[in-house]
């Protein structure tokens, strides 16, 4: 296995990619690829930040047992034996996507910590907010919106507040919706949960999970736009705050 | 979408799937009026694997042909039997993750991933045998211990329990059961020295409802049948999913093998309630009666199989039975009652025990059982049986196992000592028959062990028919109401037979072995059978 030598040239790295190096480039995409990858494989123990434990901060190059990213890539595939590290079936470009979805969170200067009352956001959350009728948390609320069970420990506080303020800024892909018509003319909105060449599936705002046939469509796409409305004028800062510091509070199981 | 506008657009066949509405018990309860679901892990809490579908026949079942594959991104055995709600097909890709598919089409709508902890060791395989659901919750047992509730619709965790220890040995790898508002599961680890146990979770938060033993603690009935303190290590586990009798408010559970596997010199007696069928009252886990096949087992002959339960009439009179083919070679008829035995005989080659007494009990041939030198015994270690799902089919009136004949073992035992989290089993018996992750080639012969399909006259447990393989099976069986039977086997085929007849009909090579129980259902009127084999899910239907 080739070696990628990681030598980090930050640009405005969240928005422009990670220009990487003198094998590997890392553009937005990769970014997002690797955050997703942080978010399912390593969220658990390093928090949505990286710096859950102790004396390693992966988005500042803080770590215990490498001194160079071509060790930390290492790591990333092989593990730590001995400790709650376990190996990963990642390539070297899947784990330098990591590093540099980190690299880019560190850079970005939206590491705001939560200030708000939790208590308090859960109640405007499942009241004046009215965010229940499209979430669900611990298993009350709607599921047409994404589950935000464990919101806080998959994203950063501000991408939760930059969530409640302009919904379209990120939409994760598997947030997305999705409008099909059928060729008898019916209009089904959904979440979208899968789709190949020859068929879509959604979970719909009845909360069904349905399968279409294309050969049954008229139509089918993405909608431009979340249908979550910005909280910008609906809610004062405070109580922004508020939900913020509930939803970041949100680590799930 | 009105009511009408929807069922139009359903008959239209444009929507392959969709989820009508939450999964009551009374639906449980009453599965054989929707035959087009799967509700349970054996089709309905009688656990008889037998569908009510008949659009596939015997003149037409030469018609059938693969649908869809699910390929799991897993190497572990692809034990899980699916289950089927309006549509939407739910399964275990090994060891836990869930995946919720289009049962027509087979595409994914999401999947649930879960890591078990590092120190997980099932004993034979990383492994899962399946779902239970209730509402629109679903509910999974992990090989590292845990109970987890998710959200049906979006595949989010409910709640999780640590249910048991897994450093310590304990697992959970079949399909729990559902019993009003309570989940029951029951712990695998007997091979590591776990005291095995039966317990009942709220459906709505995990907080565990009452927790049977199935090795009795001090003081309680049964512990005397325990030498010194081996009961606290005496295995006992429980890894195949129970049945439930709505009218006398009992669930049955088969429980394994007593341990050390292959010594017990240190556990003198019968070692209750290992290679016990218990019934117990789901509302508070008190055991109502239990019947001991194999007391003091040294062969690891685990009564964890499927308790079928059936109406049918006996000596003149109705009665509630349960069919049992036991891991030990004697099949048995108990009253589900009062655990009574009716009859039993053996089904395979048997030398460990000359037959049954009036009671059930087995009469033991001296001298078969592991010794230092090693000792042949029939059947073995694998049983003449497993955890293989049989199936009852009320319209032929036959119980349908699969079995392993003319299968020895040699039982060898040495000394051994508890230490939490290793194997305490007393040496490991040795046999010509690989185990499943073994070579896929057979080169037996037929006295060193053959599978079967066997029906059984379930009164008198003589053998109507068999459909003989050259290899051994890990396969369920299901049949159907059009005198199907679906079943396969390590061979790699899966086919149907004649349900009367045991002739074979059609077969398909599936690359690689069955080891799960097959399962039909249907969606917009089109019957589909559905079996894993390999480490894929194939799902068939007829040719349109």
């Amino acid at each position: 296995m080739s070696t990628v030598r990681l030598v980090f040239v930050l640009g405005t790295a969240a928005c422009m990619g990670v220009p990487l190096a003198a094998q590997h480039s890392y553009g937005p995409a990769d970014i997002e690829d690797g955050g997703k990858l942080f978010r399912t494989n390593c969220v658990a123990c390093h928090g949505p930040q990286g710096n859950l434990v102790e004396g390693v901060d992966l988005g500042h190059g803080k770590f215990r047992r490498a001194s160079t990213e071509d060790g930390v890539i290492r790591i990333i595939e092989d593990g730590i034996p001995g400790t709650a590290m376990p190996p990963n079936n990642f390539s070297d470009f899947q784990a330098g996507t990591i590093l540099a979805y980190l690299r880019s969170v560190a850079t970005s200067g939206r590491t705001v910590a939560p200030n708000g009352d939790a208590a308090r956001g859960k109640a405007i959350f499942e009241g004046k907010g009215g965010c229940a009728a499209c979430h669900r948390v611990y298993g009350v609320g709607s599921r047409v919106g994404p589950d935000l069970s464990d919101i806080g420990a998959l994203r950063r506080v501000a991408e939760i507040e930059l969530s409640i303020l302009d919904p379209n800024a990120e939409v994760l892909a598997q947030n997305r919706y999705y409008r099909v018509t059928t060729k008898s003319g019916e209009t089904i909105t959904g979440r979208l949960l899968n789709e190949d060449a020859f068929s879509v599936q959604l979970l719909d705002t009845k909360e069904r999970l349905l399968s279409f046939q294309r050969t049954d469509l008229r139509q089918a796409g993405f909608l431009s736009e979340s249908p979550m409305p910005s909280y910008r004028d609906t809610l004062t800062k405070a109580e922004r705050d508020d939900v913020v510091t509930y939803l970041a509070s949100l680590k799930g199981f | 979408m009105t009511a009408r506008a929807w069922s139009i657009f359903c008959l239209s066949g444009c929507m392959t799937g969709a989820l009508w509405g939450q999964v009551s018990f009374d639906r449980i309860l009453a599965s054989g009026n929707e035959p087009q679901n799967w509700l349970t892990y054996s089709g309905s809490t009688m656990s008889q694997r037998y569908s009510t579908l008949t659009q596939i026949t015997p003149e037409n079942v030469k018609n059938l042909e693969l649908q869809w594959t699910f390929q799991a991104r897993s190497l572990e055995k692809f034990e899980a039997t699916p289950l089927v709600v309006d549509g939407i097909l739910y399964t275990v890709q090994a060891p836990n993750n869930v995946v919720s598919l289009d049962a027509v089409t087979g595409r994914v709508f999401w999947t649930y991933p879960y890591v078990p902890a590092r120190v997980a060791r099932p004993c034979c395989g990383q492994v899962n045998r399946g779902l239970a659901i209730l509402g629109d919750t679903l509910f999974m047992g992990t090989i590292d211990a845990h109970l987890i509730a998710l959200d049906a619709k979006s595949g989010k965790p409910i709640w999780n329990v640590a249910v048991a220890k897994a450093g310590a040995g304990y697992a959970i790898t079949h399909a729990p059961l559902v019993i009003k508002d309570k989940v029951i599961i029951g712990t695998a680890g007997g091979e590591y020295g776990i005291r095995g146990f039966i317990a009942a979770f709220d459906v709505k938060t995990g907080k565990e409802a009452w927790r049977f033993y199935t090795i009795p603690g001090k003081g309680e009935p049964g512990h005397e049948t325990w030498k010194g303190n081996s009961w606290e290590h005496g295995g006992a586990s429980v890894w195949v999913t129970g049945s439930y009798d709505p009218a006398l408010n009992l669930t049955y559970w088969g429980i394994g093998n007593p341990g050390p596997d292959w010594n017990g010199d240190e556990r003198d007696g019968d070692n209750l309630y290992s290679d016990c069928v218990v019934a117990l009252d789901p509302d508070t886990g008190k055991l109502k009666w239990y019947f001991q096949f194999t007391p003091h087992d040294t062969l690891d002959y685990d009564a964890v199989q499927v308790p079928v339960l059936a109406d049918m009439e006996w000596q003149g009179q109705p009665r509630k039975v349960m069919l049992w083919a036991n891991r030990n070679g004697f099949y048995y008829v108990l009253d589900r009652v009062t655990g009574q035995f009716l009859t039993g005989k053996p089904f395979s080659t048997v030398n460990w025990a000359r037959g049954l007494d009036e009671a059930g009990r087995p009469m033991r041939v001296n001298g078969k059982e592991p010794t230092a030198e090693g000792q042949q015994v029939y059947p073995g270690v694998q049983g003449a049986t497993n955890w293989y799902s049989p199936s009852y089919s009320p319209r032929t009136g036959l119980f349908y196992i699969s079995a392993w004949d003319q299968y020895s073992s040699i039982f060898v035992k040495v000394p051994t000592e508890y230490t939490e989290g290793r194997r305490y089993v007393g040496t490991s018996p040795r046999s010509v028959v690989a185990n499943l992750q073994g070579t896929a080639v057979n080169q037996r012969k037929e006295e060193e062990g053959y599978g079967a399909v066997r029906a059984i006259d379930p009164k008198t447990g003589e053998k109507q028919w068999e459909f003989k393989m050259l290899d051994v099976t890990d396969a369920g069986i299901l049949t159907t109401a059009s005198d199907l039977l679906f079943s396969g086997g390590r061979e790699g085929y899966f086919y149907a037979l004649n349900g009367r007849s045991g002739e074979l009909l059609w077969k398909a090579n599936v690359g690689g072995s069955v080891a799960s129980g097959p399962m039909s259902y249907s969606v917009n009127g089109r019957q589909y059978v559905a079996v894993s084999a390999g480490n894929s899910l194939l799902v068939y239907a007829l040719k349109q």
